[in-house]
């Protein structure tokens, strides 16, 4: 029989805020454990949590990205659970009246075009952070305990691995375009539990779904994704029931394990959270978050291609990133040549990227840098092959090219006379190609411009060597 | 509708609250009797009225982003039954209940 994946994805999004959700306590990344903490964050008795505006803005420009219906009132709930993690044996979150809903995402999967619907977006708190394996006991830290998350649940509507990382993608991107979100799954800024089931191909009705957990990469989504509707496939196959249950992808074994059997249903008991009164957006601040909107990745991809006639191709990957699209711009606003501008990025900027592991915030080429060895090259000072050398260079050291050009002595020779000696010399030493190519063969240029530019220690013009070498043999 | 007590039982487990037989037996009489008392909105026509969420008519009560000097590590273990380092000690969990 054939089956049929479905998946809903729920991404958990730190939002950018500079302090918590419900207290003034900083959201840096502090070194040690529980220095970001207050009564508030820590569930005292006798404090009262107060809601951060911005994160509410967060979440309203996001509903805007994503096209959701902005509730005009909306609450917050407390979800009811004893665990270590969470100090006040409830997480403020939402449940009724979420911010965001019944938005959508398009994306491009497997060459064609897929909606996926957003079913909802709610803001809530984080929750602490356990370490099981020291002293004996378990280890908490509330550090994270009432950072800003936003949770964006989408519809069953994800029917394979390549869709769900494709919206993931798109998610992330449109999260570091409006500048609410970091979105580095690594780092945990972007937690994503996709539901998964499988069905017969054309069923009406769902299987029973498992909830995944851990998946920290782009990677670990396709590889966590592909082998859980396996699993599913073959326990039907096998006459099996799927349990609905918590699975744990592990990266080691590259397989997911239970967690948490739901078989007895979490009963959190939401109730609305008296300590905090209703939020009510109304339509004339949802136009003024909407104005004050940044561009996305589509319209721009689109403005790319029309502004600076760029490939359609050229224009995807450039807009990939708010990051390298504001690098593709600055540099271009410096160099009159967009193409080239996105060749160099495209080829030799992602190459030494994707080489170190670094991202473009990281790299020490700034746009100024790269338009400068673009203009020198233009003038022919170096060479384009020297110019390859010349980025790694600037890539590694982040000094400016005019700097290393001078450095390593690498300005091209363009001196007539001097190019001219070294040519004689090459055909007084390579009688034989010099005869082939008078007698008419024209591949022998290639072999004596080599030896020239080996002669020269790579220097010499190769344009004015080919000519040189072509007046001498043809002219005699 | 009539609370049972195996009703009570399981809000008592959730509440990770141990109760004994004849406990058990109190709470169900009293906090049925509570919810009879809550019983009687049931017999208004509430038809059109929405929900009250909060007793006080207040909204938008908000703060602006900006950081405040967190309590410092030592207040904020002060009061905590065991540590170690800075983290607050507990005994050891093995349910991996992290991110409901």
């Amino acid at each position: 029989m054939k089956y049929e994946p479905v998946i809903g994805i729920e991404v958990h999004a730190q939002l950018k805020t500079d302090s918590k959700l419900f207290c003034g306590c900083s959201t840096g990344f502090a070194a040690a454990p529980n220095h970001h903490v207050c009564p508030v964050c820590l569930g005292l008795p006798g404090t009262l949590p107060v809601l951060n505006r911005k994160a509410i803005e967060y979440v309203v420009r996001t509903c805007i990205a994503l096209e959701c219906e902005v509730s005009p009132a909306s609450r917050f709930a407390r979800k009811n659970y004893y665990y270590p993690d969470l100090p006040k044996a409830y997480q403020i979150s939402q449940y009724e009246l979420p911010i965001g809903r019944n938005g959508k995402l398009t994306v491009r999967a497997g060459g064609r075009e897929k909606t996926i619907r957003i079913h909802r977006i709610h803001l809530e708190e984080d929750a602490g952070k356990l370490v099981h394996d020291a002293s004996g006991g378990s280890c908490v830290d509330y550090n994270r305990t009432g950072i800003p998350l936003m949770e964006i649940v989408t519809e069953a509507d994800v029917r394979s691995s390549e869709e769900a990382v494709a919206y993931l993608t798109s998610l992330r991107s449109i999260l570091q375009y409006i500048g609410v979100c970091g979105a580095n799954m690594e780092k945990g800024e972007m937690r994503c539990e996709p539901n998964i089931s499988v069905r017969p191909v054309g069923a009406e009705e769902f299987g029973t779904k498992t909830e995944m957990k851990n998946l920290n990469s782009f990677r670990a989504v396709r590889l966590g994704v592909d082998f859980e509707i396996e699993r599913q496939i073959d326990a039907i196959e096998n006459g099996e029931r799927i349990v609905q249950e918590t699975r744990r992808w592990d990266e080691a074994t590259q397989t997911t394990q239970t967690m948490r059997s739901k078989e007895r249903a979490h009963d959190y008991r939401y109730f609305p959270d008296p300590d905090l009164v209703p939020v009510e957006v109304s339509a004339s601040v949802v136009e003024l978050i909407r104005a004050k909107a940044p561009e996305l990745p589509e319209p721009r991809r689109v403005r790319f291609i029309s502004q600076y006639g760029l490939p359609e191709y050229d224009a995807e990957v450039l807009t990939g990133s708010k990051a390298m699209a504001d690098f593709f711009e600055r540099a271009a606003s410096l160099h009159n040549d967009p193409k080239a501008v996105s060749n160099w990025i495209m080829t030799e900027l992602m190459g030494c990227l994707n080489e170190s592991g670094k991202t473009i915030d990281e790299c020490a080429v700034t746009a100024e840098d790269l338009t400068a060895l673009l203009e020198l090259m233009g003038k022919g000072v170096i060479s384009a092959r020297m110019g390859k050398d010349v980025f790694k260079d600037m890539f590694a050291s982040g000094r400016p090219p005019a700097e290393i050009i001078k450095e390593k002595g690498l300005e091209q020779m363009n001196d007539e006379t001097a190019i001219s000696d070294a040519v004689e010399k090459v055909i007084a030493d390579n009688p034989g190609p010099a005869a082939d190519f008078r007698a008419g063969k024209k591949q022998a240029a290639g072999f004596l411009v080599g030896q020239v530019m080996r002669l020269t220690g790579g220097k010499a013009n190769p344009k004015i060597v080919g000519r040189i070498i072509e007046d001498k043999l043809l002219s005699e | 509708m009539k609370l049972t007590r195996e009703e009570v039982r399981e809000v008592a487990y959730l509440s990770r609250i141990e109760m004994t037989d004849e406990e058990l037996d109190r709470m169900t009489g009293q906090l049925g009797a509570i919810l009879d008392y809550a019983d009687m909105l049931n017999e208004l026509d509430l038809e059109g009225v929405e929900p009250t969420s909060h007793v006080i008519p207040m909204k938008n009560v908000m703060r602006e982003d900006v950081v405040k000097e967190s309590c410092g590590v030592e207040k904020a273990l002060m009061n905590a039954p065991d540590r170690f380092g800075d983290f607050f000690r507990v005994p050891k969990v093995i349910d991996e209940g992290e991110g409901h």
